[in-house]
């Protein structure tokens, strides 16, 4: 298929995942916020989040303090800030037009449909109406994105672009929630009491808290927490799920000059496949995250540069 | 003036090929038909079936209204339309061929040699190449109006990038859809094979030498007004949609970039000007075109549809010519009508251009889509003076026409049903010796009442357009 249109279709499944994460992020930071504790911990839980997406500059630019109406002003309908889940949904959007004749007409309606209906939404609306309920409907929006794929689109190169797309920003989603979670719950990495319902947020901000019990049938332990969201090879919002299917994808679509594309998604597939907890949270978890994040974009960039936007070589 | 009505003889009776369709007009309830307009109205904003209008806020797209009474041709009245217009557009291309080659039509006296030689549209790049089949105007989307019975004329022949195609398609599918049953009561005949016939046509006329060729579409872009059509016959025909960014040429071969790396094209259907085609060659600031494209195609090795350089068969100073070409190149007599045109580069001809402005159209001679031209009956005295001065100041750049009495037909309007005028533009497909159509082709309704111009990005509407069978 086409270079360009494969980079749309790639672009297109990872800022609607973006977006459904971010709101995922952002839920489980907001449910955390109304468990009782001090205005510094809170108010740092959301410097956090700028701070993940590197956005303290043009936040600082718009706003003079860090809480949680400011933040989430930004980084749901912000439409100067391209990480909101606003522009994220536009972005979207304008991938899919780019493409939409290799859409489905189904995919291409759910999308445009999101977008026009995102544009309608007031901040303040949004707010008074209970922000919860919009970061329900952005899932279920990216939840039907996802469903009209696969229940519509032929099952060939277009497909596993936008496989890879979702992949991708899954893992990276997946790795940044983790990291700001897991320091900010346990901030030097003691062994006291955990509190079982900041653990119980983190894990259903990935839809992971029945997985959890059906896996370990026990107590939740910061650990099996990372262990979960890291290593289980099943659960879809893990690292080791994401990096498994990018590596099958890989080989799928390989062309002559994804070689070392396709070795360091295999090495970071055997990494997650061969790995121990106790080994990473000897060296460090935060250390380790950064170096996956790290890993993933080096990924990214590799595919860019092999399948989106080729050099002029002619056969 | 008295118009011709499609529907209605002079004496307000039914035409036979009407009959049908007004007994059901007659028996349903407008209550259903109005709910069914509004259903239409929403699948098309759904499906994003829009236009984008130059001079309006950037990115706007909007509808084109579509009309839910029928335009209705009887299958002898086609008949004859249809050996005009294959007459007519192997006549253009044998001449394109003539133009580019021996020109001996020019040697010959039929045309001044000036008219071609110093027109902007002729491409001296083009002299001495071949094409396969001999083929410029692969497609031509020539408009037709009809000022009385079996009284058609050609407006334009539209040889360059005729767009409408989509519209033509998508009316006949939402008529199916809204009003199933007209179609059992009527032997329309259909039209949905165009995308596979066009590409038929355009596999036809790949290079030498090719056996399975690589088909795909140029588009300018999402912007560009017509996006939506680009996508639709891409997807119809199952071939890649490209820009010119998507296309590279190395040792004068056309490649695409794919995610399985360069690949072949040997056909480019082209919604692109020529201007733009490549930077290298007409506008060094194209960004849309591809670098180095005319000269691979100079060297036969992919092939351009339509060709470059056939707006100098289309252009309004050639126009005047057409029915001697037919003369000219088939030693037949035209069977579609020319409209007289006065040629304002002749004195005699802008004087009584001049002297007649309120009853005539004018029209630049490089103008499409109804963008700069006079309507005269139409106008009022501060545009009629307006174009004294454009025609006195480049007497050149212009041509006027009689108005003619464009026939009307019933369409919905705010106030009920009216009589509106409309044009027809079929779409003529060709390779080698073949030319084909499918019956009918985009009709388009001036919702203004009263208005001569049908131009969509001047308000026009279109209608399904039936061909009835024996």
């Amino acid at each position: 298929m086409l270079s360009r249109t494969a980079d749309h279709l790639f672009w297109m499944s990872r800022y609607i995942e973006r977006a459904e994460n971010l709101a995922r992020l952002l839920d489980v930071t907001w449910q955390m916020s109304l468990v009782p504790q001090s205005l510094d911990a809170i108010n740092q839980s959301w410097a956090a989040i700028i701070a993940l997406n590197s956005l303290e500059e043009s936040f600082a630019a718009k706003y003079s303090t860090v809480n949680g109406e400011n933040v989430l002003k930004f980084m749901v309908s912000d439409s100067d800030n391209f990480a909101s889940i606003h522009s994220c949904l536009r972005l979207a959007r304008e991938n899919a037009h780019a493409v939409r004749g290799t859409l489905t007409t189904e995919m291409w309606e759910t999308l445009n449909c999101t977008w026009l209906e995102a544009r309608e939404k007031s901040f303040d609306q949004l707010f008074n109406a209970g922000i919860g309920e919009y970061f329900e409907w952005v899932k279920m929006r990216s939840s039907l994105t996802r469903g009209t794929t696969l229940g519509t689109l032929l099952q060939d190169d277009a497909y596993q672009f936008i496989r890879l797309g979702t992949l991708l920003e899954r893992a990276d989603n997946t790795a940044r929630i983790l990291d700001v979670k897991y320091h900010v719950l346990r901030p030097n990495g003691d062994e006291g009491a955990t509190d079982f319902y900041e653990w119980g947020a983190l894990l259903r901000s990935v839809s992971a808290f029945e997985v959890y019990r059906k896996v370990y049938r026990d107590v939740i332990t910061p650990e099996r927490v990372a262990e979960l969201l890291i290593f289980n090879r099943d659960m879809p919002r893990s690292l080791h799920f994401c990096l498994n299917s990018v590596a099958k994808i890989l080989d799928l679509i390989a062309n002559s000059n994804s070689g070392e594309t396709q070795r360091q998604g295999g090495m970071l597939n055997a990494q997650l496949r061969y790995g121990r907890i106790e080994d990473i949270l000897e060296h460090g978890l935060h250390e380790w995250l950064t170096d996956f994040m790290d890993r993933i974009y080096l990924l990214g960039n590799g595919i860019s540069k092999d399948f989106l936007m080729p050099m002029d070589q002619a056969a | 003036m008295d118009f011709y009505n499609e529907m209605f003889d002079a004496n307000g009776g039914v035409r036979a090929h009407y009959k049908g369709y007004e007994n059901w007009l007659k028996e349903t309830p407008h209550e259903r038909i109005a709910r069914k307009r509004a259903e239409a109205d929403l699948a098309f904003h759904r499906v994003g079936i829009t236009f984008a209008v130059y001079g309006e806020e950037a990115g706007k797209e909007r509808l084109i209204p579509f009309d839910v009474i029928p335009r209705i041709i009887p299958s002898t009245e086609w008949k004859s339309l249809r050996s005009g217009l294959r007459q007519r557009v192997k006549a253009l291309n044998m001449f394109l061929h003539d133009v580019y080659h021996d020109q001996e039509i020019l040697k010959a006296g039929k045309i001044p040699a000036e008219q071609i030689i110093n027109n902007a549209q002729f491409r001296p790049e083009m002299m001495g190449v071949d094409l396969p089949g001999q083929v410029y105007a692969h497609i031509a989307g020539v408009d037709i109006v009809r000022a009385g019975e079996g009284e058609f004329y050609v407006l334009e022949d539209n040889l360059r990038v005729p767009s409408g195609v989509s519209y033509m398609l998508e009316d006949r599918k939402m008529m199916m859809r809204l009003f199933p049953e007209l179609f059992a009561r009527h032997k329309v005949a259909p039209v949905q094979h165009y995308p596979d016939m066009l590409l038929e046509k355009l596999r036809a006329v790949a290079p030498k030498g090719v056996s399975d060729p690589t088909v795909v579409v140029l588009t300018p872009g999402a912007y560009n007004s017509a996006y939506f059509e680009h996508t639709f016959l891409a997807q119809q025909m199952g071939v890649e949609l490209v820009e010119g960014r998507d296309l590279f040429v190395k040792d004068e071969v056309v490649y695409m970039r794919t995610t399985q790396g360069p690949r072949r094209v040997d056909v480019i259907y082209r919604r692109l000007d020529d201007d733009y085609m490549d930077p290298l060659a007409f506008r060094a600031d194209s960004s849309l075109g591809v670098p180095g494209i005319l000269k691979a195609y100079q060297a036969g090795n992919v092939t351009l549809s339509n060709a470059i350089g056939t707006g100098v068969a289309d252009d309004k100073s050639i126009y005047p010519y057409v029915p001697d070409m037919i003369r000219f190149y088939l030693g037949e007599e035209p069977t579609l009508n020319n409209v007289p045109t006065y040629m304002c580069r002749k004195p005699d001809d802008l004087k009584y251009v001049l002297d007649n402005l309120a009853k005539l159209v004018v029209k630049e001679v490089h103008g499409a889509g109804g963008y700069g031209m006079l309507v005269g009956p139409a106008s009022t005295k501060e545009q009629i003076e307006h174009f004294r001065q454009l025609l006195i100041a480049k007497p050149d750049g212009y041509i006027a026409q009689p108005t003619l009495a464009l026939s009307n037909c019933p369409t919905f309007v705010e106030e009920g049903i009216a009589p509106r005028h409309l044009d027809l533009r079929p779409f003529v497909l060709s390779s080698g010796d073949c030319v084909d159509m499918v019956p009918g082709g985009l009709t388009r309704v001036a919702l203004t009442k009263g208005s001569l111009v049908v131009n969509s990005s001047q308000g026009g509407g279109t209608k399904d357009t039936w061909v009835l069978e024996d």
